[in-house]
C-alpha cells in the first residue's frame, strides 16, 4: 500500500512540474510570436495571423523551443532571414536611435515649454 | 501654410501608393541553410549539403500546384532548365502531393531534382515570404539574389545575366 502511494505520488509530482513546463513554453512561444510581424499581413502579428506564413513561422518557433533554444537566438534568427522589420520591437542600434529618443526628446521639449510659460505667467 | 501643408501630405501619400508594400531585407550575401527534406518521388530525406555541392550554380523555385502565378511562370522555368550552367531545384510548398505530382505531369519539369516543403518550415529557413519565389545561390553556396513572385521573360534575362 506504501509502496502504491508513493508510486502515486511521484507520478503526480513529475506530472506537475512537466504540465509546468509545457505551460512556461508555452507562454514563451506565445510572447514571441506576439512580437514578431507577419510581413504579408496587413498589420497583424504571426501570433495573430492564419496566412501560411505565419503558419510556417508558429512551427518553427515551436521547434526551437522544443529544442532548447533561448528566446534571444529565436530573435536573431528571423532578423538573419526576414531584417529588423518583422520584430514589432526593434533593438536600440545606430539605425533606430532616432526611433527610440525622439519620444523622449519631444516630452523634455514639452515639458521646457509648459514650464517655461508658466514662469513666464507667473511673471 | 494649409496650402503647402496639403501638398506635403499628397506628396508622401502619393509616394507612399508607388511604393511596394512587400518589405526586402537587404541582400547580402547569405549562405544558404541546412536542412533536411524529403525527395518528392522517392520520399527519401536527403540533407542539403549533398544537393548544393560548391562549384556549381543552383536556382530554388518555391513553387505549389494551388498557386497560379507559379502556372504562369513554369514556361519561364522549362526554358531557364536549357541553360546547362545551372542546376534548378525545386522546393514544393504547403502542398497535396498528388496534386504537385499532376502539375508536373501536365505542365513539365523543369527542376534536376524537386523536395517536398509540407509545412512551409525550410522555406522559412530559406528566408522565403510565400509562393513563387526564386533564389540563386552562386558557387560558393551563397544566396545573391531573391525574387519574390512569379518569373516573366525580364527577370529571365536578368538570371541569365547572373549566370555568366
Amino acid at each position: 500500500m506504501k509502496i502504491i502511494k508513493l508510486f502515486l505520488i511521484v507520478f503526480i509530482i513529475i506530472n506537475f512540474s512537466q504540465s509546468k513546463s509545457d505551460e512556461k513554453s508555452e507562454e514563451l512561444k506565445n510572447r514571441i510570436l506576439k512580437n514578431v510581424r507577419c510581413l504579408i499581413c496587413q498589420g497583424q502579428s504571426v501570433y495573430d495571423s492564419e496566412s501560411d506564413f505565419a503558419s510556417s513561422i508558429k512551427l518553427v518557433v515551436e521547434k526551437k523551443i522544443d529544442n532548447g533554444i533561448s528566446e534571444r537566438k529565436i530573435y536573431d534568427f528571423l532578423k538573419e532571414k526576414y531584417g529588423q522589420w518583422i520584430l514589432y520591437e526593434p533593438e536600440i542600434n545606430k539605425n533606430t536611435y532616432i526611433l527610440w529618443l525622439l519620444p523622449i526628446l519631444l516630452f523634455l521639449l514639452g515639458g521646457a515649454i509648459i514650464y517655461k510659460s508658466l514662469i513666464i505667467k507667473k511673471k | 501654410m494649409t496650402i503647402s501643408f496639403f501638398i506635403f501630405c499628397f506628396i508622401v501619400f502619393y509616394k507612399g501608393l508607388n511604393h511596394s508594400n512587400i518589405y526586402m531585407p537587404k541582400t547580402d550575401k547569405k549562405n544558404i541553410a541546412i536542412f533536411t527534406a524529403k525527395d518528392f518521388y522517392s520520399e527519401t530525406e536527403i540533407n542539403s549539403e549533398k544537393i548544393f555541392v560548391d562549384g556549381d550554380f543552383y536556382i530554388v523555385n518555391i513553387w505549389a500546384s494551388w498557386c497560379v502565378p507559379c502556372k504562369k511562370e513554369h514556361p519561364i522555368l522549362m526554358e531557364l532548365s536549357k541553360n546547362e550552367s545551372v542546376k534548378l531545384i525545386g522546393l514544393n510548398y504547403r502542398d497535396n502531393l498528388n496534386n504537385a505530382q499532376k502539375f508536373i505531369k501536365k505542365l513539365g519539369n523543369p527542376y534536376s531534382q524537386i523536395l517536398i516543403d509540407q509545412d512551409g518550415t525550410i522555406a522559412v529557413e530559406l528566408g522565403a515570404y510565400g509562393v513563387p519565389e526564386t533564389f540563386i545561390i552562386d558557387k560558393n553556396k551563397k544566396i545573391i539574389k531573391k525574387f519574390i513572385g512569379p518569373l516573366n521573360k525580364k527577370l529571365l534575362e536578368e538570371i541569365k545575366l547572373y549566370l555568366k
